[in-house]
């Protein structure tokens, strides 16, 4: 077969850590070549080796028929954070990138030409890039990458953090870019875009998983995976029984449906096998991420020791969240505007918005971390305004990223957060000890949190959140990145919570998250577009976009695109 | 890896760098606005020589002689006098700061003058800062004693005519003005500041920003790299030097009694030490935090205290001694004080710019060794 880049046995090492455990692959001309797994799977790691920006411990590398980092003039390389000169306007960034690369002078005008069309960013050629919106950024990235058409383009997870409808116009960038022949490695933590590549590596901490067509992985889990409806109110319940079985290898809250995925040779499940009393099984088309699931040994069981050890929040007739027009304005600049929503007890409500929509913004208004402007909010019926205090000591609050201290080992990290939240020393004592059984902590005690495997991480970043017991949890974007099991872990330990009575409010860019939710509110340009239940905004979406069984991202898509049009209308007139 | 160096790949990346320098205030501010301060500070705020100190005479005599002496007092360039006829009201001024000394002449100083006799004064300085204290005791009684020579008394009947009389002449600085070293003593932090603190952070913030991973992605080469770092902010560096120069010469009144080509061979060849420090640490530590902190620790802390620009280095202690020929700006505080005050002293100049230049060589094989094409 002809290729622009293999790699055989590939071995990289840090210290004490694999990076890469003999990987094999091979990237063909004109096509897209998927580079998938979770945060810390090696991807960065593999494409930097690719770059020549990184040798191997041991194994062969060969790019365009030479070690690697020997012909840099063919290749195109972006990294993560786009490599580009934020005080440079889109046209330096051009102009400098097309003279390291060798592009002669005289074919600049052409190619720039090309390349502000292609990535429509004629109009802002000069604009400094540091002031352009994170999709622009993206495409400039990879215009500096394209400015000489190399042979092979290495995009390390361009999809990450940038709104669904600036991704899906990269993918039809890249759609164009292979139809020239050349070969492209995208890599990323989305499972759903592995779906796209024409073939893909799955690499899970350092391990090759996978390598095929993505049909050939989904095509495993073919005729296994079902749609279970008619349970509304009970479906986390229902979940979390039918996780129990032996014959459900992983499920999912799918909106109002919950998504199952049986084990190999298991019947077709019915509702009574299932133990339902009533509702409807369906087949439902297999995807990506049951392959992987599969692959690393299936989900999760249904319990969260840590829901059973969980006081019961009782039950009270405020809402455990409330927004009553809460803005936020700095200077001219509106960052939220008008929000609303009611959150009651026992419900997860999803902030949905692409990054720098006002997301976080609202968040950190209801956290007591943002003075609102205007409007008023409370939180577990504590007034942002009156009793901040009170309301940030009933909240448990997971950030992004897990903040926790990295250089304090898990003890120090959850003695710590048990004295910040002031408890008792018998109180604070009891909860590390059911916290460290409850996550399994035990071997990691004197394990600094920032050399910690991210599954590990997550798990402590949710101890440190919940020991104090709060009735309401704000998580943002808690499990991005991370691979479908420790997702699917998670997910258990908050439906759990909330069967208890916990209220959870979550922010995330991320579609799987969000069919967790009860109901989700889609922000755009500081604004409420739309509220409803998932199904209810996929129904909308799909009446919008004459779809017949939209996804969220879909849904989203279809919102956003709606709202601009309208607001071009109104604009006109 | 492309080791061929290509002229329009560097010209790519200098001009990128001056449009950076150009649009980003906080180089502005530290190549211009930085040297400024530290210029009229040196020049106006700080200095080294005596001004009028304030003191109190108290006058309990009104006889002509005594009132004479308060008189010389007043009108002494070195004293800004309060008169009193009492001593209380002295004592609480200087418990409060308002005085350092205070100076009594006693009732009976009139009667000792008309009978020839050397008449005592008192005088009560503030211990809390010894130099000015002993100021203004020795300038206190050289007004007294040149009174009492005036007035023809105390007169040592042993030595009527002193054998040998001593009159002092100092050569460069006539006036033993301190601006006249501390100006261009301040060139050189100012060059340091710009040569090292600036490029420390370049090359860090490259770095930190994932444009340094981009670019090792592309056919550059080292040399050009590190060049397009060097050449801009060597240029910003002289230009600095250049207008520190002229506010110094026609602001402050600078002699310049070399020649600018002197002045130009010296700050460049203080200017590659500089440089080529400022990269080693960036390219070393790869973090703008800990870069500008190592560059204070090692390039501007030393050029400032251990150079001879304000501390004589004859002065301090061997061990400190010793140290001082560590730091770059030492052998360029003799060059550009020559320069500026005696002319230009090539015998003086050569020595210490190829010293200079040997740190520079130095550092800058530092920087190759440690900024390699690699993320390992």
């Amino acid at each position: 077969m002809e290729t622009v880049a293999r790699t055989s046995n590939l071995v990289k090492r840090f210290d004490a850590l694999t990076a890469l455990d003999g990987v094999s692959m091979v990237i063909a001309p004109g096509k897209v070549t998927g580079l998938v797994g979770p945060d810390g799977a090696g991807k960065t790691t593999l494409i930097r080796v690719l770059a020549g920006l990184m040798a191997p411990t041991s194994g062969e590398v060969e790019v365009l028929g030479a070690p690697a980092g020997k012909k840099l003039d063919d290749l195109g390389y972006m990294p993560q954070r786009f490599g580009l000169y934020e005080d440079l306007t889109v046209l330096e960034n051009l102009t400098l990138y097309a003279d390291v690369r060798g592009l002669p002078r005289e074919e600049h005008d052409e190619s720039f030409k090309r390349l502000l069309d292609f990535t429509d960013l004629a109009r802002f050629q000069d604009r400094l890039a540091g002031k352009l919106s994170g999709g622009m950024k993206q495409k400039l990235g990879l215009a500096c990458a394209l400015v000489k058409t190399p042979m092979l383009l290495l995009l390390d997870e361009p999809g990450v953090g940038v709104d669904p409808i600036s991704r899906r116009e990269l993918w039809a960038m890249v759609g164009d870019l292979t139809e020239q022949g050349i070969g492209v490695l995208w890599s990323t933590a989305y499972l759903d875009e592995a779906e796209k590549c024409d073939s893909v590596y799955l690499l899970n901490e350092g391990k090759l998983l996978f390598d095929g067509p993505p049909a050939e992985l989904t095509g495993k889990v073919a005729d296994r995976v079902f749609r279970v409806t008619g349970f509304e109110d009970r479906r986390r319940h229902f979940l979390t029984r039918t996780l129990d079985r032996s014959e459900v290898i992983d499920g999912t809250i799918q909106g109002r449906s919950v998504r199952l995925l049986m084990a190999e040779g298991a019947p077709v499940p019915t509702p009574q096998s299932l133990d339902a009393e009533s509702g409807a099984v369906e087949p439902a088309p297999p995807r990506f991420e049951d392959g992987f699931i599969e692959r690393l040994g299936g989900g999760p069981k249904g319990t969260s020791p840590l829901a059973e050890r969980y006081r019961t929040i009782p039950e009270s007739e405020a809402c455990a969240i409330e927004a009553k027009g809460l803005t936020k304005r700095f200077g001219d600049f509106v960052a939220a505007s008008d929000m609303h929503f009611e959150i009651p007890r026992g419900q997860i409500f999803g902030l949905l918005g692409p990054n720098g929509a006002g997301k976080s913004t609202t968040f950190k208004m209801l956290c007591g971390l943002l003075t609102p402007t205007s409007g008023s909010g409370a939180v577990a019926g504590y007034d942002l305004r009156r009793a901040r205090a009170d309301a940030r000591a009933s909240l448990g609050y997971m950030a992004q990223k897990f903040s926790l201290y990295g250089d304090l080992s898990v003890r120090q990290n959850l003695d710590f957060f048990a004295g910040a939240y002031d408890l008792d020393r018998s109180v604070a004592k009891r909860a590390i000890e059911a916290m460290i059984e409850i996550f399994e902590l035990g071997e990691k005690l004197d394990v600094n949190a920032g050399t910690l495997p991210l599954g590990f991480k997550q798990r402590l970043a949710l101890a440190c959140a919940v020991m104090h017991e709060p009735p309401v949890l704000f998580l943002d974007e808690p499990t991005s990145g991370v691979d479908p099991v420790t997702r699917r872990e998670f997910w258990t330990h908050i439906n759990g919570l909330v069967e208890k009575g916990v209220t959870v409010l979550v922010t995330t860019h991320f579609m799987d998250e969000a069919e967790y939710c009860d109901r989700v509110t889609l922000i755009y340009r500081a604004e409420q577009i739309a509220t409803g239940t998932p199904d209810e905004l996929k129904a909308q979406a799909g009446k919008l976009a004459g779809l017949d069984d939209p996804t969220m991202e879909d849904a989203f898509i279809a919102l956003i695109e709606e709202f601009d049009r309208k607001r071009g209308e109104r604009e006109a007139a | 890896m492309t080791t061929r160096f290509s002229a329009r790949r560097l010209a790519a990346l200098v001009r990128k760098e001056g449009a950076q320098i150009l649009r980003d205030p906080s180089t502005f501010l530290i190549a211009f606005v930085l040297p400024m301060i530290l210029l009229f500070l040196f020049g106006y705020a700080v200095s080294l020589d005596t001004s009028r100190t304030r003191i109190g005479v108290v006058l309990q005599d009104s006889s002509a002689p005594a009132l004479r002496l308060a008189q010389a007092y007043q009108t002494s360039r070195y004293f800004d006098v309060t008169m009193a006829r009492t001593i209380p009201p002295m004592r609480e001024a200087m418990v409060a700061g308002d005085l350092r000394a205070i100076i009594v002449i006693p009732q009976d100083f009139g009667e000792g003058v008309k009978r020839g006799r050397a008449p005592a004064i008192q005088i009560i300085a503030d211990g809390s800062q010894p130099n000015t204290a002993n100021f203004a005791a020795a300038y206190g009684e050289g007004v007294r004693a040149s009174l009492a020579a005036a007035e023809g008394i105390e007169r040592n009947p042993k030595a009527a005519a002193p054998p040998v009389s001593l009159s002092s002449r100092f050569w460069y600085n006539p006036e033993l003005k301190s601006r006249y070293f501390l100006v261009p003593g301040s060139i050189a932090n100012v060059m340091t500041m710009i040569g090292t603190l600036l490029t420390a952070l370049v090359v860090a913030r490259e770095w930190e920003r994932g444009t340094m991973e981009a670019m090792m992605a592309t056919p550059i080469s080292i040399a050009e790299f590190i060049a397009s770092k060097v050449i801009p902010y060597y240029l910003l560096a002289l230009a600095s030097m250049a207008l520190c120069t002229v506010i110094g010469v026609f602001v402050f009144g600078v002699p310049f009694r070399g020649s600018v080509f002197a002045l130009f061979i010296v700050g460049s060849a203080f200017l590659m030490p500089a440089l080529g420090l400022g990269l080693f640490i960036s390219s070393a530590t790869k973090n703008q935090f800990v870069a500008s902190q190592i560059a204070l620790l090692s390039a501007f802390l030393p050029t400032f205290l251990l150079s001879g620009f304000i501390y004589e280095i004859s002065s301090m202690p061997w061990p400190i001694q010793a140290l001082t020929y560590l730091v770059p700006a030492r052998y360029l505080i003799p060059c550009l004080e020559s320069v500026f005050l005696a002319g230009d002293q090539w015998a003086l100049l050569l020595p210490n710019i190829a010293i200079m230049l040997g740190f520079g060589l130095l550092f800058f094989l530092l920087s190759f060794r440690v900024t390699r094409r690699s993320l390992d």
